[in-house]
């Protein structure tokens, strides 16, 4: 539909998005587009959104009673919200991890392998557990005990399973929602660090909380704000560095800058 | 403020007596509760031991007190609570995931759930004589283990379909969200993360009503009569009794020593009952060490 569809610059576009939870509007007319293999950051004060918008990126909002969504989000040339598109292969090639790590209560190996096996992978299961594992820089501290629950693992290490689990389908995108504000520093760190590395790979759109983080792990921060009726909205998106540096918004300014939060 | 300090103090006081005092009536709940049935054991057991022998099991019925015995009752109910199973766990189990995953939340579902749960306080007498218009009756099934088992099943399925219902709704929502985040449907969101993390309680569930079904007595009157069954039912066609049939003959003759072999009778149905439930408390916890190692 437009030019940078496609393999083009942009993965994912919304345009005059609107989300309602029964007679709530929790989001206003967003209109952003998520740049390829780039790690955007979206942030923003409590209640404003963040993760409603997230969650419109992988069709999750269906599974919520009430809510209802409108406008356009191109991902590639698709539409996501037209009829035709099927959200559970939406959700096959845009992966999410939540803000609490939530690993089944399997194995290891079979947290990994969820994926592959709902989706009817048909290379070699085993090999693309360990290539999930290594992605998401936790082979050489599991590979002895795959067959071992995964709840028997750390918070910090428990996320960086659910992140393996997700790439394990190959997705286009991943979606994380607060994936380190469950996690003491140090896992938070290791955490970061994996997103700068997968952003070669994968695209990737993180919410946070945590403004250094966004500014540390972002190539592009967007900051949404919440209105008088308690209404989401963007107000800027832009390079992390100019966002940070010089924002065009005096709001944006007053957020980063911690005059209101 | 001296003042002040011994009011808090003697408030402390009262709110501790009264804590020792509702200690002391939980206390003689337990007792009362646990102490009754160690009568009902003890009686039972004095009165059965004798009683409780080898030939008990093996023999069939018979009007002299030494030849006699239940094997045609202990085979009648393992039979019936293997059909029971067959038939209430798959439509109990798949009622609690409809109606816990499927079926919008409107007020027709809420009629539905209401009748369930007041579908399990129903006697259980009721049952039997419906089971006998529409299973014994209307489908030609004649008094079978066939027409007691689907009489059962309709008995335990509200039991089973609460239980299994509490147990799907305590997965986590997180463990679902995951899931459909992996490009899941629906069903295998149930299938491969929520059916096994509520397998415990449905076990749970599976099992309360079980227990149910082998004590039931009356039902299985109004379905097979009191009989006097003189061979082990071989197919679900066949003819049956159970064991608290078995002995509800027993008890009603006149001489003591069927009294004793009611006993025994009672000893043995309480035999089958908890090995039943140590096989699914096994099941279960195999399982649960399973998911957490």
């Amino acid at each position: 539909m437009n030019d940078d569809s496609a393999n083009g610059k942009y993965v994912l576009d919304a345009q005059g998005l609107h989300v309602w939870y029964g007679d709530f509007l929790a989001l206003r007319d967003v209109n952003l587009k998520i740049e390829r293999k780039k790690v955007t950051a979206l942030i923003g004060p409590s209640g404003c959104g963040k993760s409603t918008l997230l969650r419109c990126f992988n069709r999750m909002n269906d599974l919520i009673a009430g809510a209802r969504v409108e406008g356009k989000i191109h991902f590639n040339q698709d539409d996501l919200n037209s009829n035709d598109v099927d959200p559970t292969e939406i959700r096959s090639r845009i992966g999410m991890v939540f803000q609490k790590p939530n690993p089944f209560p399997k194995s290891i190996y079979d947290n990994v392998a969820f994926g592959l096996r709902i989706n009817g992978y048909s290379g070699n299961v085993e090999e693309a557990v360990e290539r999930s594992l290594r992605g998401a820089a936790l082979w050489d501290e599991v590979k002895d005990r795959l067959n071992k629950g995964a709840q028997t693992l750390s918070g910090g290490q428990q996320q960086r399973l659910c992140i393996a689990r997700a790439l394990a389908v190959e997705p286009e995108v991943i979606l994380m929602d607060e994936p380190a504000s469950a996690l003491d520093p140090v896992a938070t760190l290791a955490i970061e660090e994996l997103i700068r590395e997968l952003a070669n790979q994968v695209t990737i759109v993180i919410v946070t909380h945590n403004m250094q983080q966004a500014a540390r792990v972002s190539d592009e921060t967007a900051f949404l704000m919440v209105d008088e009726n308690r209404s989401g909205y963007l107000v800027e998106r832009g390079e992390t560095n100019q966002i940070f540096t010089e924002p065009k918004d005096e709001r944006t300014e007053a957020y980063i800058t911690g005059r209101f939060s | 403020m001296a003042q002040k300090y011994a009011v808090f103090k003697r408030r402390k006081e009262a709110r501790k007596l009264l804590g020792s005092a509702v200690y002391v009536v939980f206390l003689v709940a337990v007792l009362v509760s646990v102490m009754g049935l160690a009568v009902l054991l003890i009686d039972i057991i004095t009165g059965g031991l004798p009683w409780f022998s080898w030939s008990l099991i093996t023999n069939y019925p018979s009007r002299h007190p030494e030849q006699a015995g239940l094997w045609p009752a202990l085979i009648g109910t393992l039979w019936l609570m293997g059909l029971t199973a067959a038939f209430s766990v798959p439509v109990g189990v798949g009622a609690a995931i409809y109606l816990e995953e499927y079926a919008a939340k409107n007020r027709l579902t809420a009629l539905i759930e209401v009748n369930i749960a007041n579908l399990a306080g129903v006697p259980s007498v009721v049952y039997g004589l419906l089971g006998a218009a529409l299973f014994v009756q209307w489908m030609a099934l004649e008094r079978s283990v066939l027409a007691g088992a689907l009489t059962m099943s309709l008995l335990i399925l509200p039991i089973v379909i609460l239980a299994s219902r509490e147990a799907i709704r305590a997965v986590p929502r997180a463990y679902r969200e995951a899931a459909f985040a992996l490009g899941a449907t629906e069903w295998q969101v149930v299938s491969g993360v929520v059916l096994p993390s509520a397998l415990p309680g449905i076990l749970t569930g599976v099992i309360l009503g079980m227990s149910r079904a082998i004590g039931e007595a009356a039902p299985m009157l109004v379905i097979s009569g009191l009989l006097f069954v003189t061979f082990i039912p071989t197919s679900p066609m066949d003819k049956f009794t159970v064991l608290p049939l078995q002995i509800f003959n027993w008890v009603s003759r006149p001489q003591d020593e069927f009294q004793g072999l009611a006993a025994g009778g009672i000893m043995l149905l309480l035999a089958v009952l908890l090995s039943m439930n140590a096989i699914a408390v096994y099941v279960r916890n195999r399982r649960q060490v399973k998911s957490d190692e």
